[in-house]
């Protein structure tokens, strides 16, 4: 019976796989370019999603004034103020993940690359600081106050740890990662307004159905996901491939000492690859509130893990791998639910990761950023 | 070169101290503070009536989520227990209780430590809660060795009776009663030719869907569970959509029943949505919004004679807030806890041996168990939510 249902399903399943899959490979990318450069699995990089939800969450909510319902029905909007809203809001996810990704860089990766970097070193020393002030004061003023106290000693600290020129073990840096992730979920799920329930964001698209296709519905919110997804994509290739800021990521991604010798500022190009992954995280996050008009602290948890698989499935470092990985990931999700039932569609994830590794185990198109281009 | 290495050694031990210190004041703070609010709450004329029972410092439990995705049933079972402590505090100037919180955040696996937590502190004679099935099935074990009586308002899953645990004691009707009357629901009241069930993989969701499931036999045309922590439903929706059932029932929590509630209506499914207790919440009506309007909700929750009066000590004690899902019932369970302490037992065994022996009217119906722990009645009421408020439209026969 079951495998009659997959065939009468079988278009609803393809374009909800497409579009989940669309935003898997978006979320891919980020991992795939810092993966590329850096030979680190950027596990904070869920939440820089995570962040985008929010960012597009504030946007709506608090700078546009939508309210949730209106008259007990969702808050839509048309036309012009549509786009607008919309505009914003991608411009909004966008921003914040993007400097929630810089952020990320200076204070957990930057020290760690032995760069002597004195920002970097200063902010993280207050973020500790400011921690442990938490502990022990209960008001804001004074973790504030012990903050800035606590900075100075700290930042001396960490900058005689991490002196110029003393580039971290590898294992340091997953620590970091696996650190700043916990650090930034627990963040939001304590100091945000609604601890770790899940957050709504307003719906101001209505979600009609664009035309039939193989006579399933076409809706809009699709439709806006896959062409978003294939537009920024694009954008980043072409990003990566013809300009002169690409060219000095794909020449650090071939070999960081050349590089470095023939004039290229590693640590600028390090800094543009964070951007380029949180500004793709941010798009993603964005239409993923349009879809699914949700958020939570922990959002970016499964479909980082999930985001992760597909870039390891294309080929991680590789840009069209984690396009496919993502599609491909969101297919076989949606097909292997409808055959097995949904409680196994985290399984089908996985074990189709483990069968394509076995037999390519550099992913579908292979590994590296640097063949990008061939 | 040596001195670098101390340095970062001392500096690895100082960010371990902070760590413990951090974990170490956390705790304490937390259960500090939750004795520190009951004893606030005993008013100051204590002394005028100094009538009442003395007993040594001891203190109950709240065991359940009080945070996470469907904390708001946690919030309401908490409340219903700081309730009738504080009355009986004021009550009883000599003889101090205090409320103890273990937030569980409903999750199964955090469960076994945090009842052994409970189990640990020696103040502690009975365990209201714990709130979900899944969390009752990995913590009573715990409780059920050290002796520690439990009473649940709250996890009605029909399985949780058949393991010969000692301690257990459910302030409501199980599954066993809610899911048939579901299904006559289902098939009497809505008259559905064509039904679909979905579950969300947990201990009480699945549970209670497959007792609809095996009711409701044949007419059950659709089935599929759903990843709770996925955001994404649409394999399910897709096939939901594909068998156009008249009515699908969902067996699971609030938080993923509005995400669900959602995707079915945005994919164009109009099927009747019918839900257990575990939705009868507004945080429900919050994540679905419009989809909520016309659900039909269930639970075997029901205020029985002295609700009035109990619904109005509530509003006097959380200003503008009235009782909610689970309030009463866990009013009722504390209640039977405060009737041994006052009864003069001092132990946790002599608690246990009490509430065998207990009958009292309670705010939900005669509180009296049989020797599974189940307790003595079976109504299942039927909910709908219309403009976005649930109301009760009448006893399922």
């Amino acid at each position: 019976m079951r495998d009659w249902l997959i065939y009468k399903t079988f278009w609803d399943l393809t374009v909800t796989g497409v579009a989940l899959g669309s935003l898997y490979a978006l979320v891919a990318l980020g991992y795939t370019l810092v993966y590329g450069v850096l030979r680190l699995i950027n596990f904070a990089h869920s939440e820089i999603f995570m962040i985008g939800t929010f960012a597009s969450l504030i946007t709506a909510t608090n700078v546009l004034g939508v309210p949730m319902l209106e008259a007990g029905q969702y808050p839509y909007r048309t036309g012009f103020q549509l786009v607008l809203i919309l505009l914003a809001c991608l411009l909004g996810s966008m921003v914040l993940s993007g400097a929630g990704a810089v952020a990320l860089e200076r204070a957990a990766y930057r020290p760690l690359r032995g760069s002597g970097d004195q920002f970097g070193a200063v902010v993280l020393a207050f973020v500790t600081a400011f921690v442990v002030g938490l502990v022990f004061f209960d008001t804001p003023k004074s973790n504030l106050i012990f903050g800035i106290i606590g900075t100075g000693p700290i930042a001396w600290m960490y900058l005689n740890i991490f002196r110029r020129g003393r580039q971290a073990p590898r294992l340091a840096f997953l620590i970091s990662a696996i650190g700043a992730s916990t650090a930034i979920t627990e963040a939001v799920a304590i100091w945000g307004p609604r601890d770790r329930e899940q957050y709504q964001t307003p719906r101001v698209l209505e979600k009609k159905t664009l035309f039939q296709l193989f006579g399933t519905d076409i809706r809009i919110d699709y439709v806006i996901v896959i062409i978003g997804a294939l537009l920024m994509t694009t954008a980043l290739l072409l990003f990566v491939n013809r300009t002169r800021l690409g060219r000095g990521v794909r020449a650090v991604a071939q070999d960081v000492e050349t590089a470095k010798i023939l004039g290229v500022n590693v640590d600028f190009v390090i800094l543009i690859t964070f951007v380029l992954g949180g500004v793709m995280a941010g798009g993603a996050a964005m239409m993923f509130t349009l879809v699914y008009d949700q958020s939570k602290f922990n959002i970016g948890f499964l479909l980082g893990v999930k985001s992760f698989t597909a870039a390891v499935l294309g080929g991680i470092g590789n840009l069209k791998g984690a396009l496919l990985g993502g599609l491909v990931l969101g297919l076989a999700e949606n097909y292997g639910s409808a055959l097995f039932g949904g409680e196994w569609k985290d399984v089908i994830a996985f074990v189709l990761l483990l069968v394509v590794l076995m037999f390519r185990p550099t992913g579908l198109l292979g590994e590296s950023l640097s063949k990008a281009r061939v | 070169m040596k001195k670098s290495t101390l340095l970062r050694a001392s500096a690895i031990a100082v960010s371990l101290a902070f760590v413990a210190a951090a974990c170490g004041s956390d705790s304490d703070s937390d259960s500090s503070a939750a004795e520190d609010t009951v004893a606030s709450e005993v008013t100051e004329d204590t002394a005028a009536t100094a009538a009442g029972v003395t007993c040594e410092p001891v203190s109950i439990a709240f065991f359940g989520a009080l945070s996470g995705d469907n904390g708001n049933l946690g919030k309401n079972i908490r409340a219903g227990a700081d309730l009738a402590v504080s009355e009986f505090n004021t009550a009883n100037p000599d003889c101090q209780v205090g409320l103890v919180d273990f937030d569980s955040q409903g999750d199964p696996a955090q469960a076994p430590a945090l009842a052994q937590e409970a189990i640990d502190d020696a103040s502690i004679l009975g365990i209201v809660g714990p709130a979900f099935s899944g969390e009752s099935k990995a913590a009573i074990p715990l409780f059920d060795a050290a002796g520690l009586a439990i009473i649940t308002p709250s996890a009605t899953n029909a399985d949780l009776n058949d393991n010969n645990w000692k301690v257990f004691h459910r302030a409501l009707a199980g599954d066993d009663k809610q899911g048939p009357a579901i299904a006559t629901y289902i098939q009497n009241t809505l008259a559905a030719a064509k039904v679909g069930v979905i579950d969300d993989a947990t201990e009480y969701g699945k549970g209670l869907a497959d007792i609809v499931r095996d009711t409701l036999g044949d007419t059950v045309v659709a089935s599929d569970s759903i990843d709770p922590n996925a955001a994404d439903f649409s394999a399910v929706v897709s096939k939901m959509k594909d068998a156009a059932p008249d009515t699908i029932f969902y067996g699971g929590y609030y938080a993923e029943a509005g995400k669900l509630a959602k995707q079915l209506r945005d994919a164009g499914v109009t099927a009747t949505l019918v839900f257990g207790d575990g939705v009868k919440d507004n945080g429900f009506i919050e994540a679905a919004g419009p989809a909520a309007d016309g659900s039909i909700i269930t639970c075997t929750c029901a205020d029985g004679a002295s609700f009035a009066e109990f619904a109005a000590a509530y509003t006097a004690k959380f200003p503008g807030e009235t009782p909610q899902t689970y309030g009463a019932e866990a009013y009722d369970a504390a209640s039977a806890f405060l009737a041994a302490i006052a009864a003069g037992e001092t132990d946790r065994a002599g608690v246990l041996e009490f509430l065998g022996t207990y009958d009292a009217a309670g705010v939900t119906k005669q509180i009296k168990w049989d020797e599974t722990g189940e307790v003595a009645g079976n109504a299942v009421y039927a909910y709908k939510v219309e403009a976005g408020v649930i109301s009760v439209i009448g006893l399922i026969e």
